[in-house]
């Protein structure tokens, strides 16, 4: 059986990762037109927060933030008016590990700082505030489907209310003993501001097909960007990024469960 | 935009209060509360918690091994109350598998498997062998277990926007059903006890030393509690409650105080009513939030003077069961379908001296009055409000 969605306009995107820091880098390394710089970029500033509020961020906070501003700043849409969907594969990694050697050592020395940190909601949380909006988010996760998911609820949540959404995922460095059982490395945020298609617009669509039969496959990422972010958590985005960035159409399967995939065609 | 009403064709929930719909109806009706001294883990701190009995003897079925832990022990516990498991068995049998989605809220979802990895790490520091499960130390834990014990496999997700999650999942199923992508969703929330709430509530100060008091004018702070709820959402069940609206909302103010003037919660209430297409004088009963930490209660009490008539019966259920965080949701969407089944609407149980601010919707005693349409209500730790819209089984 096979279901589509309305498709939907890309109005804006955003991308870092540690050795990629920003689309535009993103987008030549991908295309192969430039090399990757060789060191990791230090962790980008949430300049959307209050100065205490900035310094306390933690890295999940500071890489969604920045590819949702930048998905937002390449839209030309305030970010105060897009409803949002934040999908993270295991939230704020670094925090879970503080939180669970705390917990171990001395429970009642939990920094409350961190506690409100650890939600998985957080990024999330400090979005709306920075943004000032008032428009519901929402925070999800779906383990090793969590990219696909979250774009289908960020599609679907274009179809239904006809307004555009941002969409922003993210994962980060796992620490501890945590890390050898949720690896995790370095920061990885991705974001696309999707709105309603009609046929007046140009620019690049996004069309949603959902599949389902014995055998569902994720498109492999298959760009020297690959190695790069191979080894974060949310790295099964990399292949939808590599579509926009080409410039012929494409379609991107993406596993959602083991009778499921989406099936995202680019143009 | 209006949406179309769908049937809750099954519903369980499972707190501290009691184990399934009959005894949960009971503990409301004989105003018996679940809350207990703090007992939980190696060093309790002073407060009362909703802890539900055994789950720490209980072991899941074998099948289920790989995900063992408090918190699918408990999700367990729920799905097989109330025949709900059997209710979405029949389900698959109708849609099949993989067009019965399962969209799930938690806050902590199995943290509390990787809190005790790392009490009894192993000398090169590793997680001790029977501990070293991926999908239990994840949030998505939650869903892919109750996927999985109901032999499914449609879209599957967990939402974690803290004390609303359980409640939202109700808007993303409704989203996913009207789309075209599933004919059935089984929605709900599970939320168990751990150090990471205990303890971190305790950092912020919210937690109370006493039995929580929600709207009482001594309230001193919450209580922590745990819980599983589900139900089965249908476009053309022939029986059941209805769900006829949704709203969804962020306060944009702090991470753990709501907005003084309850914007956010303003926001949600006016389109979930949009999308039921009602009015405030339309709704009988109204679960809050309620959990009975200053800041919240004052500005609940205060929206609902605002907007309501006296002929509207509202209340925290926060006394019977704690704060369940994110399973908030789903248990008392649960309280409130039970209400409208039974005509029992429950007052504020432990609140005797009610807050200046609360109008006269705001009961501490339990009513026996029919009622047709009612409300519950979700305000979260980072902004993030919901409101569900019930309706009888009679008409939507």
């Amino acid at each position: 059986m096979s279901v589509e969605l309305p498709q939907v306009r890309v109005e804006g995107i955003g991308f870092w990762a540690s050795r990629l820091p920003g689309w535009n880098i993103a987008r030549a390394v991908i295309r192969g037109e430039q090399a990757a710089p060789d060191t990791a970029s230090v962790r980008p500033a949430p300049t959307m927060l209050a100065p205490t509020e900035r310094r306390r961020a933690p890295d999940t906070v500071a890489v969604a933030l920045e590819v949702a501003s930048k998905a937002c700043e390449s839209a030309g849409r305030a970010p105060s008016d897009l409803p949002s969907v934040f999908a993270s594969t295991h939230g704020d990694l670094a925090i879970s590990d503080y939180m669970c050697a705390t917990l171990a050592a001395t429970p009642t020395l939990i920094s409350p700082v961190k506690f409100h940190n650890s939600v998985h909601n957080a990024a999330a949380g400090y979005w709306s505030i920075g943004a000032g909006s008032y428009a519901p988010y929402t925070a999800l996760s779906a383990f090793r489907y969590t990219f696909g998911v979250g774009l289908l609820e960020a599609v679907t949540q274009v179809a239904c209310e006809n307004r555009p959404v941002l969409y922003v995922a993210f994962d980060i460095e796992a620490k501890g003993p945590l890390g050898a059982i949720a690896p995790s490395r370095g920061l990885l945020g991705a974001a696309l501001v999707l709105a309603p298609a009609s046929a007046d617009h140009g620019g690049r669509k996004l069309a949603l097909r959902i599949e389902d039969g014995n055998s569902p496959v994720s498109t492999p990422a298959c760009s020297a960007a690959a190695t790069l972010v191979g080894d974060n958590a949310l790295a099964p985005c990399l292949p939808l990024f590599e579509a926009l960035a080409a410039d012929d159409a494409s379609t991107t399967a993406f596993q959602l469960s083991d009778r499921m995939s989406l099936h995202v065609r680019t143009s | 935009m209006p949406v179309r009403p769908l049937r809750i064709s099954s519903y369980t929930l499972c707190s501290a209060a009691g184990e399934g719909r009959e005894r949960t109806l009971e503990a409301l009706r004989e105003r018996r509360s679940g809350l207990r001294p703090n007992d939980f883990g190696a060093s309790p701190l002073p407060t009362w918690i909703g802890r539900v009995p055994d789950l720490e003897h209980q072991s899941l079925p074998e099948p289920y091994a790989q995900w063992d832990c408090r918190n699918n022990r408990l999700a367990w516990r729920g799905l097989i109350s109330d025949g709900f498991r059997d209710a979405v068995l029949q389900a698959r049998e109708r849609y099949g598998a993989q067009r019965v989605a399962v969209v799930v809220g938690t806050s902590t979802s199995s943290i509390g498997a990787s809190e005790e990895a790392y009490c009894r790490l192993e000398a090169d520091g590793q997680y001790p062998p029977d501990l070293r499960r991926p999908i239990i130390h994840t949030p998505h834990s939650l869903g892919d277990f109750v996927q999985h014990a109901l032999g499914l496999s449609g879209i599957n997700v967990t939402v974690a926007t803290a004390c609303s999650s359980s409640a939202k999942v109700f808007a993303q199923a409704e989203r996913l059903m009207r789309s075209g992508l599933a004919d059935a969703a089984v929605v709900g929330g599970v939320d168990t006890l751990c150090g990471s709430v205990l303890f971190g509530f305790n950092s912020l100060e919210l937690v109370s030393p006493q039995p929580c008091r929600p709207f009482d004018v001594q309230r001193r702070g919450i209580n922590l509690g745990e819980a599983a709820g589900f139900a089965l959402l249908e476009r053309d069940a022939g029986s059941g409650p209805w769900l006829i609206g949704y709203g969804e909302s962020s306060d944009a103010h702090h991470m753990s105080t709501p907005h003084p003037e309850g914007l956010g919660a303003r926001a949600a209430l006016a389109d979930a009513l949009e999308r039921a297409g009602i009015a405030p004088q339309d709704i009988d009963y109204i679960n809050l939030h309620g959990t009975a930490s200053q800041k919240n209660d004052e500005v609940e009490a205060r929206l609902v003077a605002d907007l309501f008539p006296e002929s509207t019966i509202a209340s925290s259920t926060k006394g019977w069961t704690g704060h369940t965080l994110g399973a908030a949701g789903i248990v008392e969407a649960g309280i409130t379908l039970l209400a409208l089944e039974h005509g029992l609407l429950p007052g504020t149980l432990n609140s005797e001296s009610l807050d200046p601010a609360c109008g006269p919707q705001i009961r501490c005693e339990n009513t026996q009055r029919a009622a047709r349409r009612a409300l519950s209500f979700s305000f979260g730790f980072g902004g993030s409000n919901c409101v569900l819209a019930f309706a009888g089984d009679e008409s939507p």
